[in-house]
């Protein structure tokens, strides 16, 4: 038996940490810990509503959009607004376009150097010196794709630049619509830019997929799981939001079942906060921080749905939708991302044509004195809720579960793994030294520390002991 | 305008700047994610000349990045020790992120060193102490930035509240990717950029966004957005650009100078700014929210009084210098070493 830590786990939105134990060349034990400590719903508190949506994008720079999504649901929920027809096509596309962004920059950025080596230069040196497959002419086209990749995804950000004003963090979304009147030469720089993308994750990114999925056949058979899967539904088809093009639901133990979001509970008792009360509810979560607590080992709470550990993610939506079952591996989540950006690219093509010039962007509202609202949204990495209570016109409670926090979370109260660790157990590591493995499984579901945002209460002592990393 | 000449100034030096000058090698960087979002990093991404590719050969020699690097676990963290034994003073250190000091640091550990948990705090002193340049990337890092908001759960600080030495601030959230590589190749080609009291390179934020700001005959005459998404003036719907020095307006995001917030209906929320956010909450208010409710204590001072100083200034603006413009000068130097602001984050930080 040998436990392996790796720490910082780096290549990923911000680094986490993994400790696995090895026996017989094979993980028989996960955990996963979140490293990171902000406090966002603590400093959401006391605040006006309306600002919610651009500074929770600052909670991550890789899907600050969804972020600013889910704000702007809740708010418009509890104020009983809707955005206009082209408010809401407008946030569909700033969303979409950071979803190419994320899928992009993850794939190669951050997921493609755990199986193609690297040009012989910094950062790319030092690394692993094996488990790589890919040789000569392919592992160098790779690598070109690789900075191609860096070029196409700056066009990603430029076309949240030409409806939000800038990237990240764009100011294109908040409750009420959007605000960049579509006209005519935006929307020509819009869809030229966006064919490129297209033509880019088309002929390039899906076949490097593809390519990597025949080197390594394997994976389809490591970091697999339970088919238990949760999306809350992504880009609101219309204005009145009844129906999604990524709908939400559920699959358990592989069959799917309606979402009921009342279902969602938050577990605490392997993480650092305190109660081991009966597990709650979002809307009526409890953040207080226990750093001593006996068996604790992450700053993550343990979110369920209806008992179970849930994933979420490109997979997830494309099973849940249908248009992809073939698995529940490290391959089939790196294969879907690469498809979903291929779907997304397509549909938001359909939303340029459907947008009206001079049509209105953003419908005005007032803040209510007293009222709550639930924005739940697919992410980049899953599913994402904001929960916000609001008392005298100010925000009295905001909580947030990311999608992060679904796939890397603990042990729950019964002790049953977190989707991370659950794929991790089984892995072979074939050279305790150089463990790429452990990397390939846990970065197939685009971890994001950046989007850990539990933290702790102030004034609340915390002892001095050992955060593992 | 200074800040139009600037832009062009720069455009012109990159191409050559790319090259370092015959004999010189490419100068180490060790860039540190700490608290962040990983936006700045991704920002810098977005610079298109150079690109990531040409940085990479022709500019630095990155021999660490959190975000980017291959290295993971004790290999990622043994570059650091290995570039401050062998590269003293030669490495630019560039920091993401804002650093938490609670419990000495330990609400972000960035690795392990001999099995024990290194700290962000820990490692900003140690590389900055022998690092040739420091350089604070993003709002997070030169001031605090949004993690440092009251509460200030983690009691996170600036780079340069825990460093001894001068840290030059590049500030924006995220940065710009033109002041960050504007920045770097400065200091790789000519040394240190001409700084202002709060050690931001003037280069970039010398002058205020209302002045630089195309709607800004809007506002002369008083033609004013009453919600999100009208093609005014912002300042009604809370536009903190008369309070915050940056070119956005000219150079525009990102890279290709596509558009910038108040060209998209939108109020600038003062993201550079050494108070953001407290000091520019409510964004979409005309005046600072000064009457936060009771649920802050003592962390509450720092946005409160910040934010006294925003509407100060604001109010200030509007009533007496609109024609004069001497206020924006007055605010300048408030911003400045011998200013009240700047005293009082003093006091506060």
């Amino acid at each position: 038996m040998k436990k392996i830590i790796v720490g910082p786990l780096t290549r990923a939105n911000n680094s986490s940490s993994v400790e696995v134990t090895v026996e017989d060349k094979r993980v028989v034990d996960a955990r996963c810990s979140g490293i990171f400590f902000r406090g966002f719903e603590l400093i959401l508190r006391g605040r006006d509503p309306r600002d919610a949506s651009y500074l929770t994008e600052r909670i991550c720079g890789i899907c600050s959009a969804a972020h600013g999504t889910a704000a702007s649901f809740a708010l418009e929920d509890a104020a009983g607004v809707r955005p206009p027809r082209n408010g809401n096509l407008l946030r569909n596309l700033i969303l979409g376009a950071d979803f190419l962004q994320s899928h992009i920059r993850h794939f190669y950025l951050y997921s493609l150097l755990d199986y193609v080596r690297g040009p012989n230069q910094r950062p790319f040196i030092p690394g692993y010196t094996k488990g790589y497959r890919l040789h000569g002419k392919v592992n160098e086209a790779m690598v070109e794709h690789y900075f191609q990749a860096v070029e196409i995804s700056r066009l990603t950000h430029k076309l949240l630049t030409l409806l939000g004003g800038k990237a990240p963090h764009n100011h294109g979304l908040l409750a009420g619509g959007s605000t960049v009147s579509p006209a005519a030469d935006i929307l020509m720089d819009f869809g030229s830019k966006l064919r490129k993308i297209i033509d880019f994750i088309k002929n390039i990114m899906v076949p490097d997929t593809l390519t990597l999925a025949e080197a390594y056949p394997d994976y389809y058979e490591i970091g697999c799981r339970a088919p238990n899967l949760l999306e809350f539904g992504l880009f609101p088809r219309s204005e009145d939001d009844n129906e999604r093009s990524f709908p939400g639901g559920v699959i358990i133990d592989g069959h799917p079942q309606k979402l009921d979001s009342s279902a969602i509970r938050e577990h605490l008792k392997y993480s650092w906060f305190t109660g081991n009360s009966e597990p709650r509810h979002p809307s009526r979560g409890r953040t207080e921080p226990d750093r001593e607590k006996e068996g604790a080992y992450s700053w993550a709470k343990a979110p369920r749905y209806g008992g179970k550990p849930m994933e979420g993610g490109p997979l997830a939506r494309l099973w849940i939708r249908g248009d992809y079952r073939k698995g529940i591996s490290t391959m089939d989540r790196i294969v879907a991302r690469a498809m979903e950006a291929e779907m997304i690219g397509k549909s938001m093509e359909g939303w340029v044509e459907e947008l009206q010039p001079g049509a209105p962007v953003f419908n005005a509202f007032n803040v209510p004195r007293e009222a709550e609202g639930a924005g739940l949204t697919g992410a980049m990495r899953g599913p994402l809720g904001h929960w916000l209570r609001i008392e005298k016109g100010r925000i009295a409670h905001y909580e947030i579960i990311t999608p992060t926090t679904w796939n890397f979370s603990p042990r729950d109260d019964t002790g049953q793994l977190g989707p991370v660790e659950e794929a991790l157990i089984g892995t072979p590591i074939e050279d305790e030294n150089e463990p790429v493995e452990i990397g390939r499984v846990v970065r197939a579901f685009d971890v994001c520390s950046s989007c850990s945002v539990h933290l702790i209460v102030p004034g609340t002592p915390v002892k001095e002991t050992i955060i593992v990393p | 305008m200074q800040g139009k000449t600037n832009h062009k100034l720069l455009e012109q030096l990159i191409p050559r700047l790319l090259k370092p000058r015959a004999g010189e090698s490419r100068p180490p960087v060790i860039w540190l994610g700490t608290n962040t979002c990983a936006g700045d990093m991704l920002s810098l991404l977005n610079s298109l000349d150079p690109g990531y590719r040409s940085l990479l050969t022709d500019l630095i020699d990155f021999r660490y990045n959190y975000l980017l690097g291959t290295a993971e676990g004790d290999m990622a963290t043994g570059i650091l020790d290995e570039t401050m034994a062998e590269l003293p003073g030669e490495y630019i250190l560039v920091v993401e992120g804002t650093i938490p000091t609670r419990s000495n640091g330990l609400y972000c550990v960035i690795g392990r060193r001999n099995g024990e948990p290194l700290t962000a705090l820990q490692a900003v002193r140690e590389l900055g102490a022998s690092a040739r340049y420091v350089v604070a990337a993003g709002t997070c890092a030169a001031f605090g930035g949004p993690y440092a908001a009251a509460p200030n759960p983690s009691d996170s600080k600036s780079v340069q509240a825990v460093l001894e030495r001068r840290v030059i601030n590049v500030p924006g959230c995220p940065v710009l990717p033109d002041w960050l590589m504007g920045t770097l190749a400065h200091l790789i080609r000519y040394g240190e950029p001409e700084l202002d009291d709060l050690n931001r390179p003037k280069l970039f934020y010398g002058e205020t966004i209302h002045n630089l700001c195309q709607r800004r005959h809007y506002f002369d005459n008083s033609i004013f957005a009453k919600k999100p998404g009208d093609p005014w003036c912002m300042y009604k719907i809370g536009c903190k650009g008369p309070v915050t020095f940056a070119d956005c307006p000219y150079r525009q995001w990102n890279s290709e100078h596509l558009s910038w917030p108040v060209k998209a209906n939108t109020p600038c929320i003062g993201c550079v700014s050494p108070e953001f956010p407290d000091g520019d909450m409510p964004f979409f208010e005309h005046l600072p929210d000064v009457k936060l409710p009771g649920i802050r204590t003592t962390a509450d001072r720092i946005g409160t009084i910040t934010g006294v100083i925003t509407a100060l200034g604001i109010s200030g603006h509007m009533i007496g210098s609109i024609v004069t413009n001497r206020l924006p000068h007055t605010l300048k130097k408030g911003f400045s070493g011998n200013g009240m602001l700047q005293k009082l984050l003093k006091k506060l930080r």
